[in-house]
């Protein structure tokens, strides 16, 4: 059995613009959710979001793109976040590279920043056209892999908030079979005036800063970044003397099958993936250290994945936090997001707190981790849930 | 690694709703779009809920709907969607509303069936399926990402039955916003003459082909997917040749054994002479087909060329209006190999074998 473990990592959040940074505030409580500064909407003095503070021309300087205004925004994220997972699990990026490296990447608006910009345009000349072709959600794949210098297979899902976890458990598959040697998997989003009102308009948005798991929540903070891990076999990556960051033990994707939006009142869909991802690991629930939860701070989202973990876990429930206050929920991005942190947290042994919790759910028994804890932490479970009842969670493990 | 098509259901601008193989009466369009034709959704959709759906999930539910019932599966072990763009239509609307109004007065429904896997998430909801729900978003390599995902768990679990797809809509807005980008061909006056139209640009089109994919023999198999690999901005010629003859190769396959190619030359003369090139030298004597002139080009046309295919494995007969040259389709067809690139940037390749 191949086993599959990470080599790299890269991502730019509202917290910081590399990993170390991310690392420094999730110790530090320092989150990125406030008003809204770059993003052009009407909504700019009454939402909250977790914008990253550079603009697109300061986001094109850091990752040495010269013409940075031809690149959506979506785009320029992933740059930054790939070529950091491909400088620490692979090596100095640029010369073409030959070998099976595959780039597995997730987002759900795409480059819909320049569409919204551009619609009008696009309808009347061709003065924007360049665009039409950056809309759809494979133009930032497709510009990861020419940065880097990738030739070989490059693939692009999206199945809306889990998209990133996804990735990874394709990405994991593909190595297992022999279809590539390593793969960059992990997503990217920029905040959008599309998502934004989008959100606002399912009224799941917290007009304040969101309280994952507290009986008072009312919403979530949107949030952009993105995020890649370099995943290998161990054997190859024993084989060049990689540092391993962690193995990817379990992993699965179910559906609620109950509708588009809300989950089901028992978290049926949730519980599927925790519990399959843990079969495959091969662990018992009690060995779980740790759970990064999907935590939005939805109404809906907490009860049902806390209903979900009690299923599985209870009466032992292990620490549980949602580091959705730091970053907002990032969308494609916030699965792999999650995974880094829950990475952070095997490397450093700590769990990360959970922001802006006062009172427990009625409904659960446990509340989360609320100050940030030194641990014994071999396994953790993280989760990510979407759209159209999209389930994922993984299983990562200590090497 | 095989997937053998068990169950077909397709919508496509031909009378390919039902039937196997391209109907004898090939439909012609006037201009440079070609619309899907719709079935009757009612044995498929209740109307209230119909009322509610954008057209693209209309399709795809119907089709899926037909496509379960062809093989007789009540409930896949998972829905697999292929889509280039997604839900255009619903997309649109929202933007539009947003751009409209100055991001006032807005209502969720468009946005909720904005999101990309709506179609495999809306199929999941109907059927109650529980399963494994993915959706590859991946220019013209959508529907291939969505066949290797299929062909990777049936190499795991042959006893699966996966419910596969590639599906795309145009609407009337992005056939307008690609044709201010020149996509398409201005002054074309019929599909079924896309050829004869040199210039820039194709023709649009869109589809939705679904199959349900299983690792099982069965006599009432129509045909699997042998394959499939894809390549990225190749860098010459050879490069090109190269990888169709070891992609043959890792199957112990050689060119001797195709018997017909079906590529996607689209009639766009800034991108078919890479076509054109392998005609006269590494596909030099072979049954060449193309397929564009039928659905015209979307992202997920693909999807549409191995229905076709199929349907050719199957009933053994090849549709005149798909073949290039005069070079004779030996009997019998075992295999069918599909080329289809977009823009000399992504590359793909998709064998179909006989049973």
């Amino acid at each position: 059995m191949t086993r599959i473990v990470v080599t790299g990592m890269g991502m730019i959040t509202a917290i910081g613009k590399d990993t170390g940074e991310n690392l420094e505030s999730l110790k530090t409580r320092r989150h990125g959710v406030g008003s809204i500064k770059l993003l052009d909407t009407i909504h700019k003095d009454e939402l909250l979001a977790a914008e990253i503070r550079f603009t697109n021309d300061e986001l094109a300087a850091i990752s040495g793109i010269t013409d940075g205004e031809r690149y959506t925004r979506t785009s320029l994220l992933g740059l930054i976040a790939a070529s950091q997972a491909y400088e620490s699990g692979i090596g100095k990026y640029g010369d073409t590279d030959n070998t099976r490296t595959t780039v597995v990447s997730t987002t759900t608006v795409g480059g819909m920043d320049k569409t919204e910009q551009y619609y009008r345009d696009f309808l009347e000349s061709s003065k924007y056209s360049h665009f039409v072709y950056t809309h759809d959600c494979s133009d930032s794949t497709r510009q990861i892999s020419d940065h880097l210098g990738i030739r070989h297979l490059n693939s692009t899902l999206s199945t809306a908030c889990s998209s990133s976890i996804n990735a990874i458990l394709i990405g994991a598959k593909m190595i297992k079979h022999g279809l590539a040697d390593r793969v960059i998997a992990g997503g990217t989003d920029a905040l959008s005036k599309f998502t934004l009102n989008g959100f606002n308009t399912l009224m799941i948005l917290d007009k304040g800063h969101c309280r994952p798991f507290d009986a008072s929540r009312t919403g979530l903070n949107l949030g952009e970044g993105a995020a890649y891990i370099v995943l290998e076999s161990e054997a190859a990556a024993k084989k060049d003397n990689k540092k391993i960051y962690c193995e990817i033990n379990g992993y699965a994707n179910a559906n609620d099958a109950y509708h588009q939006t809300a989950s089901s009142p028992d978290g049926y869909g949730p519980y599927l993936a925790m519990k399959e991802a843990l079969d495959i690991s091969g662990l018992k629930p009690s060995q779980i250290d740790y759970i990064n939860a999907h935590g939005t701070g939805t109404d809906n989202n907490d009860l049902t994945e806390g209903l979900a973990i009690e299923k599985i876990f209870a009466p032992d429930i292990p620490p549980v936090s949602s580091t959705k206050p730091y970053t907002g929920h990032t969308l494609a991005a916030a699965g792999v997001i999650d995974v880094i942190f829950s990475i952070l947290s095997i490397q450093q042994q700590l769990i990360f707190p959970n922001l802006n919790f006062s009172r427990k759910i009625e409904e659960l028994s446990f509340e989360p981790v609320r100050e940030l804890q030194q641990a014994e932490i071999d396994h953790v479970l993280t989760n990510s849930f979407g759209f159209g009842g999209n389930d994922s969670s993984l299983v990562l493990s200590k090497y | 690694m095989e997937a053998y098509i068990r169950g077909i259901g397709n919508i496509s601008p031909q009378h390919s709703w039902g039937n196997v193989i391209l109907a004898e009466d090939i439909v012609s369009y006037e201009g440079n779009r070609l619309n899907c034709i719709e079935p009757d959704y009612k044995e498929y959709i209740k109307p209230i809920q119909r009322r509610r759906m954008g057209r693209i999930l209309k399709m795809g539910v119907s089709a899926a709907g037909k496509c379960l019932r062809d093989a007789g599966v009540d409930m896949p072990d998972a829905i697999i969607m292929g889509t280039g763009l997604g839900m255009q239509g619903d997309t649109e609307k929202f933007l539009k509303a947003i751009l409209d109004n100055d991001e006032k007065f807005l209502t969720p429904t468009s946005f909720i069936q904005s999101t990309h896997n709506t179609v495999g998430a809306h199929i999941a909801v109907m059927l109650k399926c529980n399963k494994y729900n993915f959706t590859y978003v991946n220019d013209n390599l959508s529907f291939e990402g969505a066949l290797l995902d299929s062909m990777i768990r049936l190499s795991d679990d042959p006893s699966e039955k996966i419910l596969l797809a590639g599906i795309d809509e145009m609407t009337d807005s992005y056939f307008c916003i690609t044709k201010n980008a020149g996509f398409w061909k201005e002054d074309i006056s019929d599909n079924l003459g896309l050829l004869k139209h040199a210039g820039p640009g194709s023709i649009a089109g869109e589809g939705a082909s679904f199959f349900i994919v299983t690792g099982e023999t069965h006599p009432d198999n129509y045909a699997r997917f042998a394959g499939i690999d894809t390549f990225y901005k190749p860098e010459s010629d050879k490069e090109i040749d190269d990888f169709i003859i070891a992609f043959l190769a890792k199957r112990s396959l050689s060119l001797d054994d195709i018997d017909l190619i079906i590529t996607g030359i689209n009639g766009d003369s800034r991108w078919d002479s890479g076509y054109f090139r392998l005609q006269d030298t590494l596909f030099n004597g072979k049954p060449l087909a193309y397929y564009k002139h039928l659905c015209g080009e979307y992202y997920t046309s693909s999807s549409f060329a191995s229905w076709l295919a199929a349907g050719i494995l199957k009933t053994q007969s090849c549709p005149e209006t798909i073949l290039l040259n005069n070079n004779e389709v030996n009997k019998p067809i075992r295999n069918i190999l599909i080329y289809n690139y977009l823009r000399n940037t992504n590359h793909a390749l998709i064998l179909l074998s006989v049973c």
